[in-house]
């Protein structure tokens, strides 16, 4: 049954057209492409429009609600902005390979059952894997493995996860459920290894940030907000979420906070942030559930942007650490503005996105009356600024005069940028038409003067905190241990030592046994080997006369 | 300093790195101060007290600042460290 053109084939068709023509052509499908898959989710209806067969099993590769279409929409803006930033400088086969792991993501988006969720969501791993080593650094190539490893690890636990559930209860239908079991819990295992929650955080900012200056800006929005919906989709209300989340929030301040370069600064960033929509997603409720998927919305646009600004300072100097940029602002004002309205909008400044989206989740929290998670949120807030919103415009454009002049951004660059800019503010200041697209009806105003009034003090005085410790945060030319170190360091080590270990006992078991090993062999080829007699062939004849000497000897047997 | 800075473009001379602190300390003093004359909603009690975003957000902020410091102390290591 088929009802709708799937959206997510329009951009694998793109993909592979990417990879087979080159110039103008190429240039054409690579705009285009992603507005036909913005028209195409907006044709998706509610409920089940597509079904196939597969080994028993009733797939639903299409499945349309306003959840899903938000998602959709927001994946194929993002595939448009980030082409349109891209086509001019990155290669064929990044082009190709974010194109198809951007359709892995709206396949993800429209995936009625779990199987099909699987199956997109392997498809995401395999071709951001690939954009990760478009890199084309030899530490691309090494992140990238350990990127691949983590989140081939990550589908075989949600694999687990599936096939348990699909055991259990027959039904493979995406449905929301509660950690309960060992079935629901590597599901939900699996879904949290993608928006890179503890213990396993530490792939993204190892990988994310060893991408191309335009493969970033891809990466930065697909892996983490599909597992944000899956999660809305599979566990909503699941209290576990609600301390994962927290705890995402402030490893991801944390770490920015020590992190001199400025691209991981923005990697950790989207740790804190898939951190308050974790956290919404584990409070559940309606309102919450709303704040998670707006954020989501407002997040993919203002780190994209964020990501595209870094992205233009590393084309244009090939430098990204914060020790090493400064003072850009004089040469480019355009990259620096439009960082700088991404800084203002993650750390949720009023007018911006940010603040319409992010107000959604404290709101709930509110509405509940958790105490705590309020004022952690709060405290978290005040922590973004601190963190992404001052120190990454700050590091890069101002700071102290590196002596870089670089040229301002292409006029592709730009345009993406101002476009993404403008998203920005336009949610920021106006955002009741957005909040009709949410799953659920809102009854919010963002703007009482109260709420204004407590969030710019709470920011600006962040703003003067930020200044007053400068001293306290200067850069060094380091790195942070995180949870990495366990597999980067540790079962290095363990694999050394367990292969010293075997390597020992073989030498001297091979030393002691090496004589009766070797007349073992010999017994075993005299009577095995090619001309052995267990082996060798034998004439037809010997064999139908044993056969019948045995027949006889049963028949006679039977007799008595 | 004076003279080298006149040669630096405007927005970081140090007159208008002045200017730019007195400007945001009347701002953040404004903000404090419109307190009283716009409402905000306590819902905890606490957070209806005049400044209390102000002192919040600064107080977290060196929290957070200083929580980095010390687990900098531990896990900071050469930048070359995982050089494999």
């Amino acid at each position: 049954m088929i009802e709708v053109l799937p959206p997510v084939l329009i951009l694998l068709a793109a993909a592979v057209l990417i990879g087979l023509t080159r110039g103008q052509l190429r240039s054409a499908i690579v705009l285009i492409s992603p507005l036909i898959t913005l028209w195409a989710v907006w044709q998706v209806p509610d409920g089940v429009s597509m079904t196939v067969d597969f080994i028993g099993y009733q797939l639903e590769p299409v499945e349309g609600s306003a959840l899903r279409r938000l998602f959709a929409t927001i994946f194929s803006l993002m595939t448009f902005v980030g082409g349109l930033y891209a086509f001019r400088h990155a290669s064929a086969l990044e082009l190709a390979a974010s194109y198809a792991y951007a359709a892995g993501a709206i396949g993800v988006a429209f995936a009625g059952d779990l199987i099909t969720l699987f199956i997109f969501w392997e498809t995401m791993a395999i071709f951001s894997t690939a954009v990760v080593w478009c890199g084309d650094t030899p530490m691309a190539g090494r992140a990238g493995k350990r990127y691949a490893v983590m989140h081939i690890i990550g589908g075989v636990i949600l694999m687990v996860g599936i096939t348990g559930i699909a055991v259990q209860t027959g039904s493979i239908e995406i449905q929301a459920m509660r950690a309960v079991d060992f079935a629901s819990w590597m599901i939900l295992i699996g879904l949290l290894i993608n928006t890179a929650a503890p213990p396993f955080s530490a792939w993204l900012s190892d990988a994310y940030p060893e991408a191309s200056s335009t493969g970033a800006v891809f990466l930065s929005a697909f892996t983490t907000k599909t597992a944000v919906l899956a999660l809305i989709l599979l566990f909503p209300g699941e209290p576990v979420l609600i301390g994962v989340g927290i705890y995402m929030i402030f490893y991801g301040i944390i770490y920015a906070l020590l992190e001199n370069d400025a691209r991981r600064i923005l990697a950790y960033s989207i740790v804190n942030q898939v951190g308050f929509m974790v956290c919404a997603i584990g409070i559940g409720t309606q309102l919450a559930l709303n704040g998670a998927a707006a954020h989501a919305f407002a997040h993919i646009i203002y780190k994209g942007l964020l990501f595209m600004s870094a992205g233009v300072v590393f084309y244009r100097t090939g430098k990204r650490k914060c020790t090493d940029l400064g003072g850009l602002f004089r040469t480019m004002p355009l990259t620096c503005v439009c960082g700088i309205i991404g800084a203002l909008s993650i750390s949720s400044f009023p007018l911006t996105s940010g603040f319409t989206t992010k107000t959604l989740i404290s709101e709930a929290v509110l509405t509940e009356g958790f105490a705590v998670v309020y004022f952690l949120l709060a405290a978290a807030s005040a922590g973004v600024f601190l963190h992404a919103g001052i120190k990454f415009p700050w590091f890069v454009f101002f700071q102290k005069d590196s002596g870089l002049r670089p040229k301002d951004a292409p006029w592709n660059m730009s345009t993406a940028m101002v476009l993404f800019a403008l998203a920005c503010i336009g949610l920021g200041v106006f955002p009741q038409p957005f909040y009709a697209l949410l799953p659920y009806p809102v009854e919010y105003d963002a703007y009482s003067p109260g709420k204004v009034l407590f969030y710019l003090q709470l920011l600006l005085f962040s703003g003067l905190a930020f200044f007053l410790l400068l001293p306290a945060m200067k850069r060094t030319l380091t790195i942070t241990l995180d949870t990495d170190w366990l597999w980067r360091i540790c079962m290095k080590l363990l694999a050394n030592t367990l292969l010293g270990i075997m390597t020992a006992v073989n030498e001297v078991f091979s030393r002691s046994t090496y004589l009766r090993f070797d007349t073992m062999r010999t017994w075993a080829r005299r009577h095995w080997g090619d001309q052995g007699v267990f082996a060798r062939s034998w004439p037809i004849g010997t064999t139908a006369i044993w056969i019948s000497v045995l027949l006889s000897g049963y028949v006679l047997l039977y007799y008595i | 300093m004076s003279i080298e800075g006149e040669n630096d473009h405007w927005l970081v001379r140090p007159q208008t790195i002045r200017w730019l602190w007195t400007g945001f300390s009347v701002v953040l003093a404004l903000i404090v101060v419109l307190q009283s004359v716009i409402k905000v909603k306590g819902y905890f009690g606490i957070d209806a007290w005049i400044g209390f975003g102000a002192v919040f957000g600064f107080l977290s902020c060196v929290g957070m600042v200083l929580v980095a410091k010390g687990l900098g102390r531990y896990l900071k290591r050469e930048e070359n460290f995982y050089d494999d």
